[in-house]
């Protein structure tokens, strides 16, 4: 087990260093720091003198070693439109995205998992297609638009939850829902095909010969093994959340990582960007080894491999 | 002379009918049996005879498609044909309990063989789990598993097909079962396990007198440990009776013919021809009528149309056929 943790874990750090280099690149061939720094409407000269200050004229891959070896020694940089310590700046917004996240896939899997229980063993009956119109319409409906909607009902015209802000537990209500109904029919769906086929196997039929209430065997003995998949496809998941949490967190001005990314692109602040993007890639590839080790758990069949 | 207590297992005129793409399938026609203390009764036949869905519906695990119907089914006097779903469960795993065919698919992957085998203990004996570990650690020794202790702690996948069904045997005797179903339970081992797990469910049979309905096709293996042996063909019984008196003469000209296609050392000649049954099981979707082996019968006649009756000599020895003796 610690073996196959150690493999998982080397794998994950050169996937994620992968992904910073990819990251770097492509937001240097995406526009010009220099211009960015010396603002719109500077002087040519102006522009060549932050160039040569800053180093932007060294080669790329020169100028992504450096930032590389910054980064990892914990200095991430300073932010050109806040003036202000990127490391500072980004961890004090992270915990917010974070919680979040958490939160959202909590509600995700608290309305899938009983769903796609329910529409497994009713299959094809009244409830399955109740489960599955939810599934259609949380997946055909953009989150932002479903965001939207519940700001009309909940904020203007019954005036239950505020409409933006990050100040109190209140805020963090509708974007919950809004993101979390955006990944929930992907595991309402996968819970559903995987009870559905865990339910006909021997090993039910065992429990059910020993005389197990029907309970039991639908959550001890079937959900344990179609869980497994869903472990793999949470960690998929949470990408989608991280990068929904972008247009979430913008529409509830909720002050997040999500919110931060969508000013820095705004306002072409590229540390801030870079630093942006690494953090949600080192978090889905901690996330993607946090599945595999879940999985291995869940599944003692995988812990050999 | 055995009296009425000591009946553990009563089946009367069932039948069941599987819902196909095609229509009713009936799979299982108005069959009859039953089982003593301490008695194994062979169901046989060839594969899609019902000899399976028998044990299925008597155990109530008949799949959501097959629905069955039953004049009496009952389990030590009650009828279960009219308990309630909870009863079943108070019944099934304690006091009649289940082997199945596939020792492979049968154990669940995701648990210990140990959780897998104290569930119904503690469920059934309202016993601790040391309780129950106790006494599993104890009926693996007993099905022959050297260091029972240790391998309570392992998964299913650890274990080979032989190891496997001999757990699913020490489970299905946890609670002391009066009742054994044992459907087809070493097909899908290689021979010679199969001989050590039959010895070993006579043996365990004999020992803890309980009855035990067998199902298999291998004729072989009902010479040797059946006191009974009930003949299926196309989901009816066609004979039943004593091992040594359907054996020594079977009545029904499907009997006749399982019985000449085993080979016997000495009788059957090296390099000989064993015996065949020429044709196919009729198809059992739609009415069937008539006595169903006819296309297959070298001794059919124009009666075999209708219905054949049942025939029964003094002991006990059952079969449907409108011949006295087809041989």
């Amino acid at each position: 087990m610690i073996g196959y943790i150690l493999k998982r874990l080397g794998l994950a750090l050169l996937v994620a260093l992968a992904v910073s280099a990819i990251a770097f690149f492509l937001l240097r061939m995406s526009g010009d720091v220099a211009i960015a720094i010396a603002g719109e409407g500077a002087r040519q000269e102006d522009i060549e003198l932050v160039r040569r200050t800053y180093g932007l004229d060294r080669p790329l891959v020169v100028q992504y070693v450096e930032w590389l070896w910054n980064t990892l020694r914990g200095d991430f940089g300073t932010s050109i439109y806040f003036k202000t310590d990127v490391a500072t700046l980004v961890f004090a917004k992270l915990p917010t995205t974070l919680l979040l996240g958490v939160l959202s896939l909590g509600f995700a899997l608290l309305v899938s998992i009983p769903l796609g229980v329910l529409a497994a063993v009713y299959a094809n009956s009244w409830i399955d297609r109740l489960a599955l119109a939810i599934a259609v319409v949380g997946q055909a409906l953009p989150n932002f638009f479903f965001a939207l909607i519940l700001v009309m009902l909940f904020s203007i015209t019954l005036r239950w939850l505020p409409v933006s802000g990050s100040k109190t537990w209140a805020n963090f209500i509708m974007p919950t829902i809004a993101l979390g109904y955006y990944v929930a029919p992907a595991f309402m769906r996968l819970i559903r095909a995987g009870m559905i086929e865990v339910l006909s196997a021997d090993y039910i039929r065992t429990a059910r010969a020993k005389g197990l209430p029907t309970r039991k065997v639908i959550f001890k003995h079937a959900l344990r093994n179609a869980v497994v998949p869903v472990v793999a496809l949470t960690a998929v998941q949470l990408g989608f959340l991280l990068g929904g949490s972008v247009v979430i967190e913008t529409i509830f001005a909720l002050d997040g990582l999500g919110y931060l990314a969508y000013q820095s692109i705004t306002f072409k602040d590229f540390p801030v960007m870079q630093v942006i993007v690494l953090m949600l890639s080192v978090l889905y590839v901690l996330l993607t080894l946090a599945a595999d080790i879940a999985n291995a758990w869940l599944d003692p069949r995988i812990r050999v491999a | 002379m055995a009296n009425s207590s000591d009946i553990v297992l009563e089946v009367d005129g069932l039948s069941v009918d599987i819902r196909t793409a095609g229509g009713t399938l009936h799979a299982v026609r108005d069959i009859s049996f039953s089982v003593k203390r301490g008695e194994t009764l062979c169901l046989v036949g060839e594969s899609g005879c019902g000899k399976s869905m028998t044990s299925l519906a008597i155990m109530d695990l008949l799949p959501k498609a097959a629905t069955k119907t039953a004049r009496r089914l009952a389990f030590a006097g009650e009828d279960l044909s009219r308990a309630g779903k909870g009863r079943i469960n108070a019944l099934r795993g304690n006091s009649m309990s289940m082997i199945f065919q596939e020792p492979m698919t049968a154990l669940n992957p995701a648990y210990t063989i140990g959780n897998q085998l104290v569930e119904a203990y503690c469920l059934h004996k309202k016993a601790s789990e040391v309780e129950a570990r106790e006494r599993a650690v104890f009926l693996l020794g007993k099905v022959g598993i050297a260091n029972a202790a240790e391998r309570l702690g392992q998964y299913p996948h650890q274990l080979s097909g032989g190891l496997r069904q001999r757990v699913m045997i020490a489970m299905a005797l946890m609670c002391g079962p009066e009742l054994l179903i044992a459907d087809e339970p070493t097909t899908a081992l290689d021979v010679t396990i199969q001989a050590q797990i039959l010895r070993l469910l006579a043996d365990l049979q004999r020992e803890l007198g309980i009855a035990m309905v067998l199902i298999t096709h291998d004729l072989g293996i009902v010479a040797r440990i059946a006191d009974r042996v009930a003949v299926m063909y196309a989901g009816q019984i066609v004979e039943e009776g004593p091992t040594a008196s359907l054996f020594n003469a079977p009545r029904h000209p499907y009997t006749q013919g399982l019985i000449a296609c085993i080979p016997v050392p000495g009788r059957t000649e090296p390099g000989g021809r064993l015996g065949v049954i020429p044709g196919v099981v009729p198809s059992l979707v739609g009415e069937v009528r008539g006595c169903s082996f006819r296309d297959r019968c070298t001794k059919a006649q124009q009666a075999c149309l209708d219905a054949p009756p049942v025939r029964e000599t003094a002991d006990g020895h059952r079969w449907r056929c409108i011949l006295e003796n087809a041989a």
